[in-house]
């Protein structure tokens, strides 16, 4: 009697006549994971940015002083910091824009009929699965002169690709483009499957060129997709560490992370290594913004 | 009556259960080190005291990357995870300094130490230099040295060929010009040979020690650590000579050598790419090994040659084990480091692979004949000199690196200026820390 009587009652009663409301439930989900992101999230970024305007250093057992705003004073007056945050634009650049520009071709070949497609596709996106530690090793054996198959193909004898200060950097971007090419790959190819077919057709019937068919039709349409992949490339670029560290020692591939790295916890410079972490939060948020602005310009159009 | 009794065994059980797990957790020490083969060869060793004393004695690693963060994350949050940390000699000012290591002074006199271990490897543990406080006991002595092919240089007809060129033998290098020359005479790009293998890579200390090494040999210095004087003498034309003597060795390293540490100049031997080639001592059990090196009965080794004026340095390498004082287990560590210190334990640690730094086994002939490269090793081990030990030796290492790899490796400047930048750095950092900088 009584649970045909729960029955009758609307979801929200029927939860209140169990003694749990909505509110209830709600607040037992989400708070755990409120305080969750406050442990984990929050209280480590508000409390590293007290250290920034420290001169903590996590290896001394000395008390701290308050410098206020001399940490990030000192590293926006360091031309160092500025030569690390050129090679990283570079670094940036070279390895965005390649994996753009190969992850959509292979994309635009891909998103047509052929035999194995499946099975292509899903060998193509293996580097993106493997660990950045290991991709760099592999391709250090790759890029080696003396025992590397790169040289012995491109016929480089025993010029290093790794070894020389001016290829270092590129050498680095090229390991990351075949790495996280796929990535946008993946994202273009699931723009590309949801342009209607009806408007190639259309395109197809007032007999267009194959080139203003891909320019205003496939490249606006999946214009908007190709803003998040490159959001998303580009910030994980700006951070990049494992695979430069792995790969390369050259001052020329030094890039922002690894000079982050190693006045944090090779250096044990706390204060000032907490306020450079917060001037690359800071460039990476503004960049983000740019993007996301011009993203949603993309959208509206 | 049954159920009382029932319960009244095992709540005894379950007191004698819990008394004896407490009795054992004090009976167990940990001992940190870097994931290496020396580490395996410690355990092995300790299980000697488990089986006499009865103490668990576990040796937990790391890989050598991580091995510094991880060190300093533990101590900075002073945790009790190690009992005893096996360190590296540039962490005895941090560890010293912010108390992070126990004084083993005390201990060192008691035991009369200064008399057990070579006088050189006390650098393993004193600081500040000559000030007779101790904070590590040698355990790891290990040291810059050389490998080469024996093959190669005994080969009549590379002999006379050496010989026309040069003037004189082809031999072991007697000094630095003679490991230049050979190392110049071997280098053969176009049948894969190279002269030489060399520490390059500036991630941590491997370009440091080596460029150190080459520095000292020369007459040349990094400073005077216990006046902090700088000026004058890391730019001084010895050091400047040394410095350019490194670089020029460089040219005749394989292609691509500009991130090398031990396992490259290793493999430099074992493919047969190097003449000679530079590596600590702890890594030289894998090149006498015919499993791990094809040409294992052809490599010889020995110490770094004497510079142009006669001195004979080699870079130090190897660690000292240092007490924590975090630790919960102090007095059982201490009786710990009484049984390492015993001739027989470290007679028998020499025997197990590991490097042992006691005076009495290093001279012994047993232990020079035992493997290819132990003479090569005591010989060295007599002339070992370190980098700098204080608290801010991490920030030293960078920029020392930071102006040195670029001139050695990518032939950017000169030697003078990447000196000069050296100084400029070290002086900022020197200032930073209130030391009387000169």
């Amino acid at each position: 009697m009584a649970v045909s009587v729960l029955n009758t009652l609307d979801p929200r009663s029927r939860a209140a006549a169990r003694g749990w409301s909505d509110l209830t439930i709600r607040n037992v989900f989400i708070i755990p994971t409120v305080l969750f992101l406050i442990v984990f999230n929050i209280f480590p970024l508000i409390y590293s940015l007290g250290y920034s305007f420290t001169d903590f250093a996590a290896n001394r057992n000395v008390p701290w002083s308050f410098v206020g705003l001399q940490n990030y004073r000192e590293l926006l007056a360091d031309q160092r910091i500025w030569t690390n945050f050129v090679i990283t634009a570079k670094y940036v650049i070279v390895s965005v824009g390649g994996q753009m520009i190969i992850g959509f071709g292979i994309a635009l070949l891909l998103n047509r009929d052929f035999p194995f497609k499946g099975v292509v596709t899903t060998l193509l996106l293996l580097p993106m699965m493997l660990s950045a530690a290991v991709v760099g090793l592999f391709w250090q054996l790759l890029y080696s002169p003396s025992w590397g198959p790169i040289n012995y193909i491109l016929g480089l004898r025993s010029f290093g690709l790794l070894s020389d200060a001016d290829t270092a950097l590129y050498a680095v971007a090229i390991t990351d483009i075949w790495m996280w090419s796929p990535f946008v790959m993946l994202l273009s190819l699931a723009g590309l499957s949801a342009v209607p077919k009806h408007l190639y057709e259309a395109a197809a019937i007032d007999r267009a060129s194959s080139w203003y068919t891909f320019t205003r039709i496939t490249l606006p349409l999946v214009a908007p997709i190709l803003m998040i992949a490159l959001i998303f490339r580009t910030m994980e670029a700006f951070k990049t560490f494992d695979l430069a560290y792995v790969l390369s020692v050259q001052p020329t591939t030094e890039l922002i992370a690894i000079k982050l790295y190693r006045l944090a916890f090779q250096q044990w410079d706390t204060g000032r290594s907490s306020a450079l972490a917060y001037i690359v939060l800071i460039m990476v948020l503004a960049i983000t913004n740019i993007y996301v602005k011009y993203l949603n310009k993309v959208k509206e159009r | 009556m049954r159920k009382f009794v029932t319960s009244l065994l095992a709540g005894i059980g379950l007191t004698l259960a819990c008394g004896t797990s407490v009795y054992a957790q004090d009976k167990e020490l940990t001992i940190f080190w870097a994931e290496w083969d020396p580490a395996n060869y410690l355990q092995e060793l300790v299980n000697d005291y488990t089986a006499e004393t009865g103490v668990k004695v576990t040796i937990e690693t790391t890989p050598w990357p991580d091995f510094q963060t991880k060190t300093f994350a533990e101590l900075n949050a002073h945790g009790d995870a190690y009992d005893l940390i096996v360190g590296d000699s540039q962490w005895l000012g941090v560890g010293s300094e912010q108390g992070h290591w126990v004084d083993l002074t005390d201990f060192f006199n008691k035991h009369k130490l200064k008399d057990v271990f070579l006088p050189a490897t006390l650098a393993y543990g004193e600081y500040p230099l000559k000030s007779n406080k101790f904070w590590a006991i040698p355990l790891e002595g290990d040291v810059n040295g050389w490998s080469y092919r024996k093959d190669w240089f005994e080969d009549p007809t590379e002999k006379a060929n050496f010989k026309a060129k040069y003037g004189y033998e082809l031999s072991v290098p007697k000094d630095q010009k003679a490991l230049h020359d050979i190392a110049e005479f071997f280098t053969r790009p176009d049948k894969n040979r190279y002269g030489v293998a060399l520490y390059t890579d500036n991630s941590y200390d491997a370009v440091a020690m080596g460029t150190e090494q080459t520095i000292f040999a020369y007459g040349g210095s990094l400073g005077e650590y216990d006046t902090y004087k700088i000026n004058g003498v890391v730019n001084s034309k010895e050091s400047i000579a040394g410095l350019q003597a490194y670089h020029d060795l460089f040219k005749f390293t394989p292609p691509g050598w500009n991130k090398s540490f031990f396992l490259e100049n290793n493999q430099a031997i074992t493919s047969g790419l190097a003449a000679m080639s530079m590596n600590f001592f702890a890594f030289f059990p894998a090149l006498a090994n015919p499993a791990t090196n094809p040409h294992a009965a052809n490599t010889g080794f020995f110490a770094n040659p004497p510079g142009p004026t006669g001195v004979h340095v080699a870079a130090l390498g190897g660690q000292g084990i240092s007490v924590v004082s975090y630790s919960k287990k102090q007095e059982e560590a201490m009786k710990f480091l009484e049984w390492f210190v015993k001739d027989e334990t470290q007679l028998k640690w020499a025997k197990l692979g590991g490097y042992t730094c006691s005076k009495a086994v290093l001279e012994s002939a047993e232990f020079q004949n035992a493997t290819p490269y132990n003479k090569a090793f005591y010989d060295s081990m007599k002339i070992v000199r370190d980098f700098w030990t204080p608290p801010e030796y991490a920030e030293l290492l960078t920029q020392f690196n930071d102006n040195v790899y670029p001139y050695v490796v990518n032939n950017k400047g000169t030697a003078e200026e990447a000196m000069n930048g050296v100084i400029k750095d070290w002086t900022a950092t020197f200032k930073k820390y209130n030391r009387p900088v000169h």
